[in-house]
């Protein structure tokens, strides 16, 4: 058992290196991305943002924005969840481009939605990987699920997680580019334990 | 001139005729609407979970049904509205992913409303009417001068109750 970290009373070098950590993921999910879709994707410095509650709807747009989430559940070493959030036209996007066709309409069928939560997949998988490749865990995710829905919904879902040992929601905001500018978001919920585990495992602990 | 009053996530507000209060983008959170139908004074809260006694970390008064609850009864009172004469409205409370096991995570949203339904039933406060459950998200908007609760969503109609 890990010594039991929250995220109001974390030092800021704490802090630091989940940032440094959620930076190398998001990078290594690009690369991924790139590979899916064969093409160079270029991505910003990815935000890495402690917030709260009230204040995630904003920063992503707004609450009423709608937006894709794929979210799965994390076991192994460390537990909790890793959600992967999308905009919805930068969604569009992303499947018209995986998929070599023109999407009829703005509604996501169920290929859409399956080819959606693949992408999802295999991003939130390569953002695992590098995690547990640096801090030498095991890691494990579970089957995704998908919705595409308001994003203040969505959130409720991680935030309620959060919501269950504190007061504020780590927030990772990648934004990378490949005709356009595409805006996706991580939000990685380790359970209360699991943050220890995390720091420890990288002698910080 | 009225204004729609803001509410956010783990948040409540008071809101007096003829303003109206909203609250965006509610998932497996619960919104609870109160309203003194002759003071016309109501207001809404926004809760994520449905106990503080089963937490630790507590002090945030609004983030759970039952101490939001109270406090919201306790501001709206404060702002002139009759404590008996208080009716509600609940919104919210959906299953956003469809998953398999993490039992407990997954019937956030229900348990959510099962909780305000039992404060409520506590507080001896009506709930008028409710669109609680399945797995989409709603933004509601309240209007303590009619008492009411309109819900919108994506993709569907939206609807007064």
């Amino acid at each position: 058992m890990g010594k039991e970290i929250s995220l109001e009373t974390m030092s800021a070098e704490y802090v630091d290196v989940l940032r440094e950590l959620g930076n190398i993921g998001a990078g290594n999910a690009m690369t991924a991305l790139a590979q899916l879709l064969n093409c160079k994707v270029d991505m910003k410095v990815p935000q890495v943002r402690l917030l709260e509650f009230k204040n995630v709807g904003n920063l992503i747009g707004g609450e009423e924005q709608i937006m894709a989430g794929i979210y799965l559940g994390v076991e192994g070493d460390i537990t909790g969840s890793i959600m992967f959030l999308l905009a919805k036209d930068s969604a569009k996007h992303l499947i018209e481009k995986l998929m070599g066709m023109e999407m009829q309409g703005d509604d996501f069928g169920e290929m859409e939605t399956s080819a959606l939560m693949e992408v999802g997949n295999i991003i939130t998988g390569a953002y695992l990987n590098s995690l547990a490749t640096i801090t030498n865990l095991k890691i494990f995710p579970s089957v995704p699920s998908i919705c595409i829905d308001m994003a203040g919904a969505i959130l409720s879902v991680p935030a309620i997680e959060f919501g269950a040992v504190g007061d504020k929601i780590l927030l990772i905001q990648s934004q990378f580019m490949d005709e356009i500018e595409l805006n996706g978001y991580f939000i990685m919920v380790p359970d209360i334990e699991s943050y220890g585990k995390i720091l420890a495992s990288l002698g910080m602990a | 001139m009225s204004e729609i009053i803001k509410v956010g996530m783990a948040d409540l507000k008071v809101c007096k005729s003829p303003n109206g209060i909203t609250t965006l983008g509610l998932g497996s959170c619960v919104g609870i609407a109160l309203r003194d139908p002759s003071t016309k004074i109501g207001g809404l809260a926004h809760i994520m979970l449905p106990d503080s006694k089963a937490i630790r970390n507590n002090t945030n008064i609004p983030k759970f049904a039952d101490t939001g609850i109270e406090e919201l009864v306790k501001q709206v009172v404060a702002a002139g509205a009759g404590r008996s004469r208080l009716v509600a409205k609940i919104a919210g409370g959906a299953q956003m992913f469809a998953f398999q096991n993490k039992s407990d995570l997954v019937r956030v949203g229900e348990r959510n409303v099962e909780a305000v339904k039992k404060k409520l039933q506590e507080l001896k406060i009506p709930i008028q009417a409710e669109d609680t459950g399945k797995n989409y998200g709603r933004t509601v908007i309240f209007y303590p001068e009619t008492g009411n609760f309109v819900i919108r969503s994506v993709g569907r109609e939206e609807m007064v109750i």
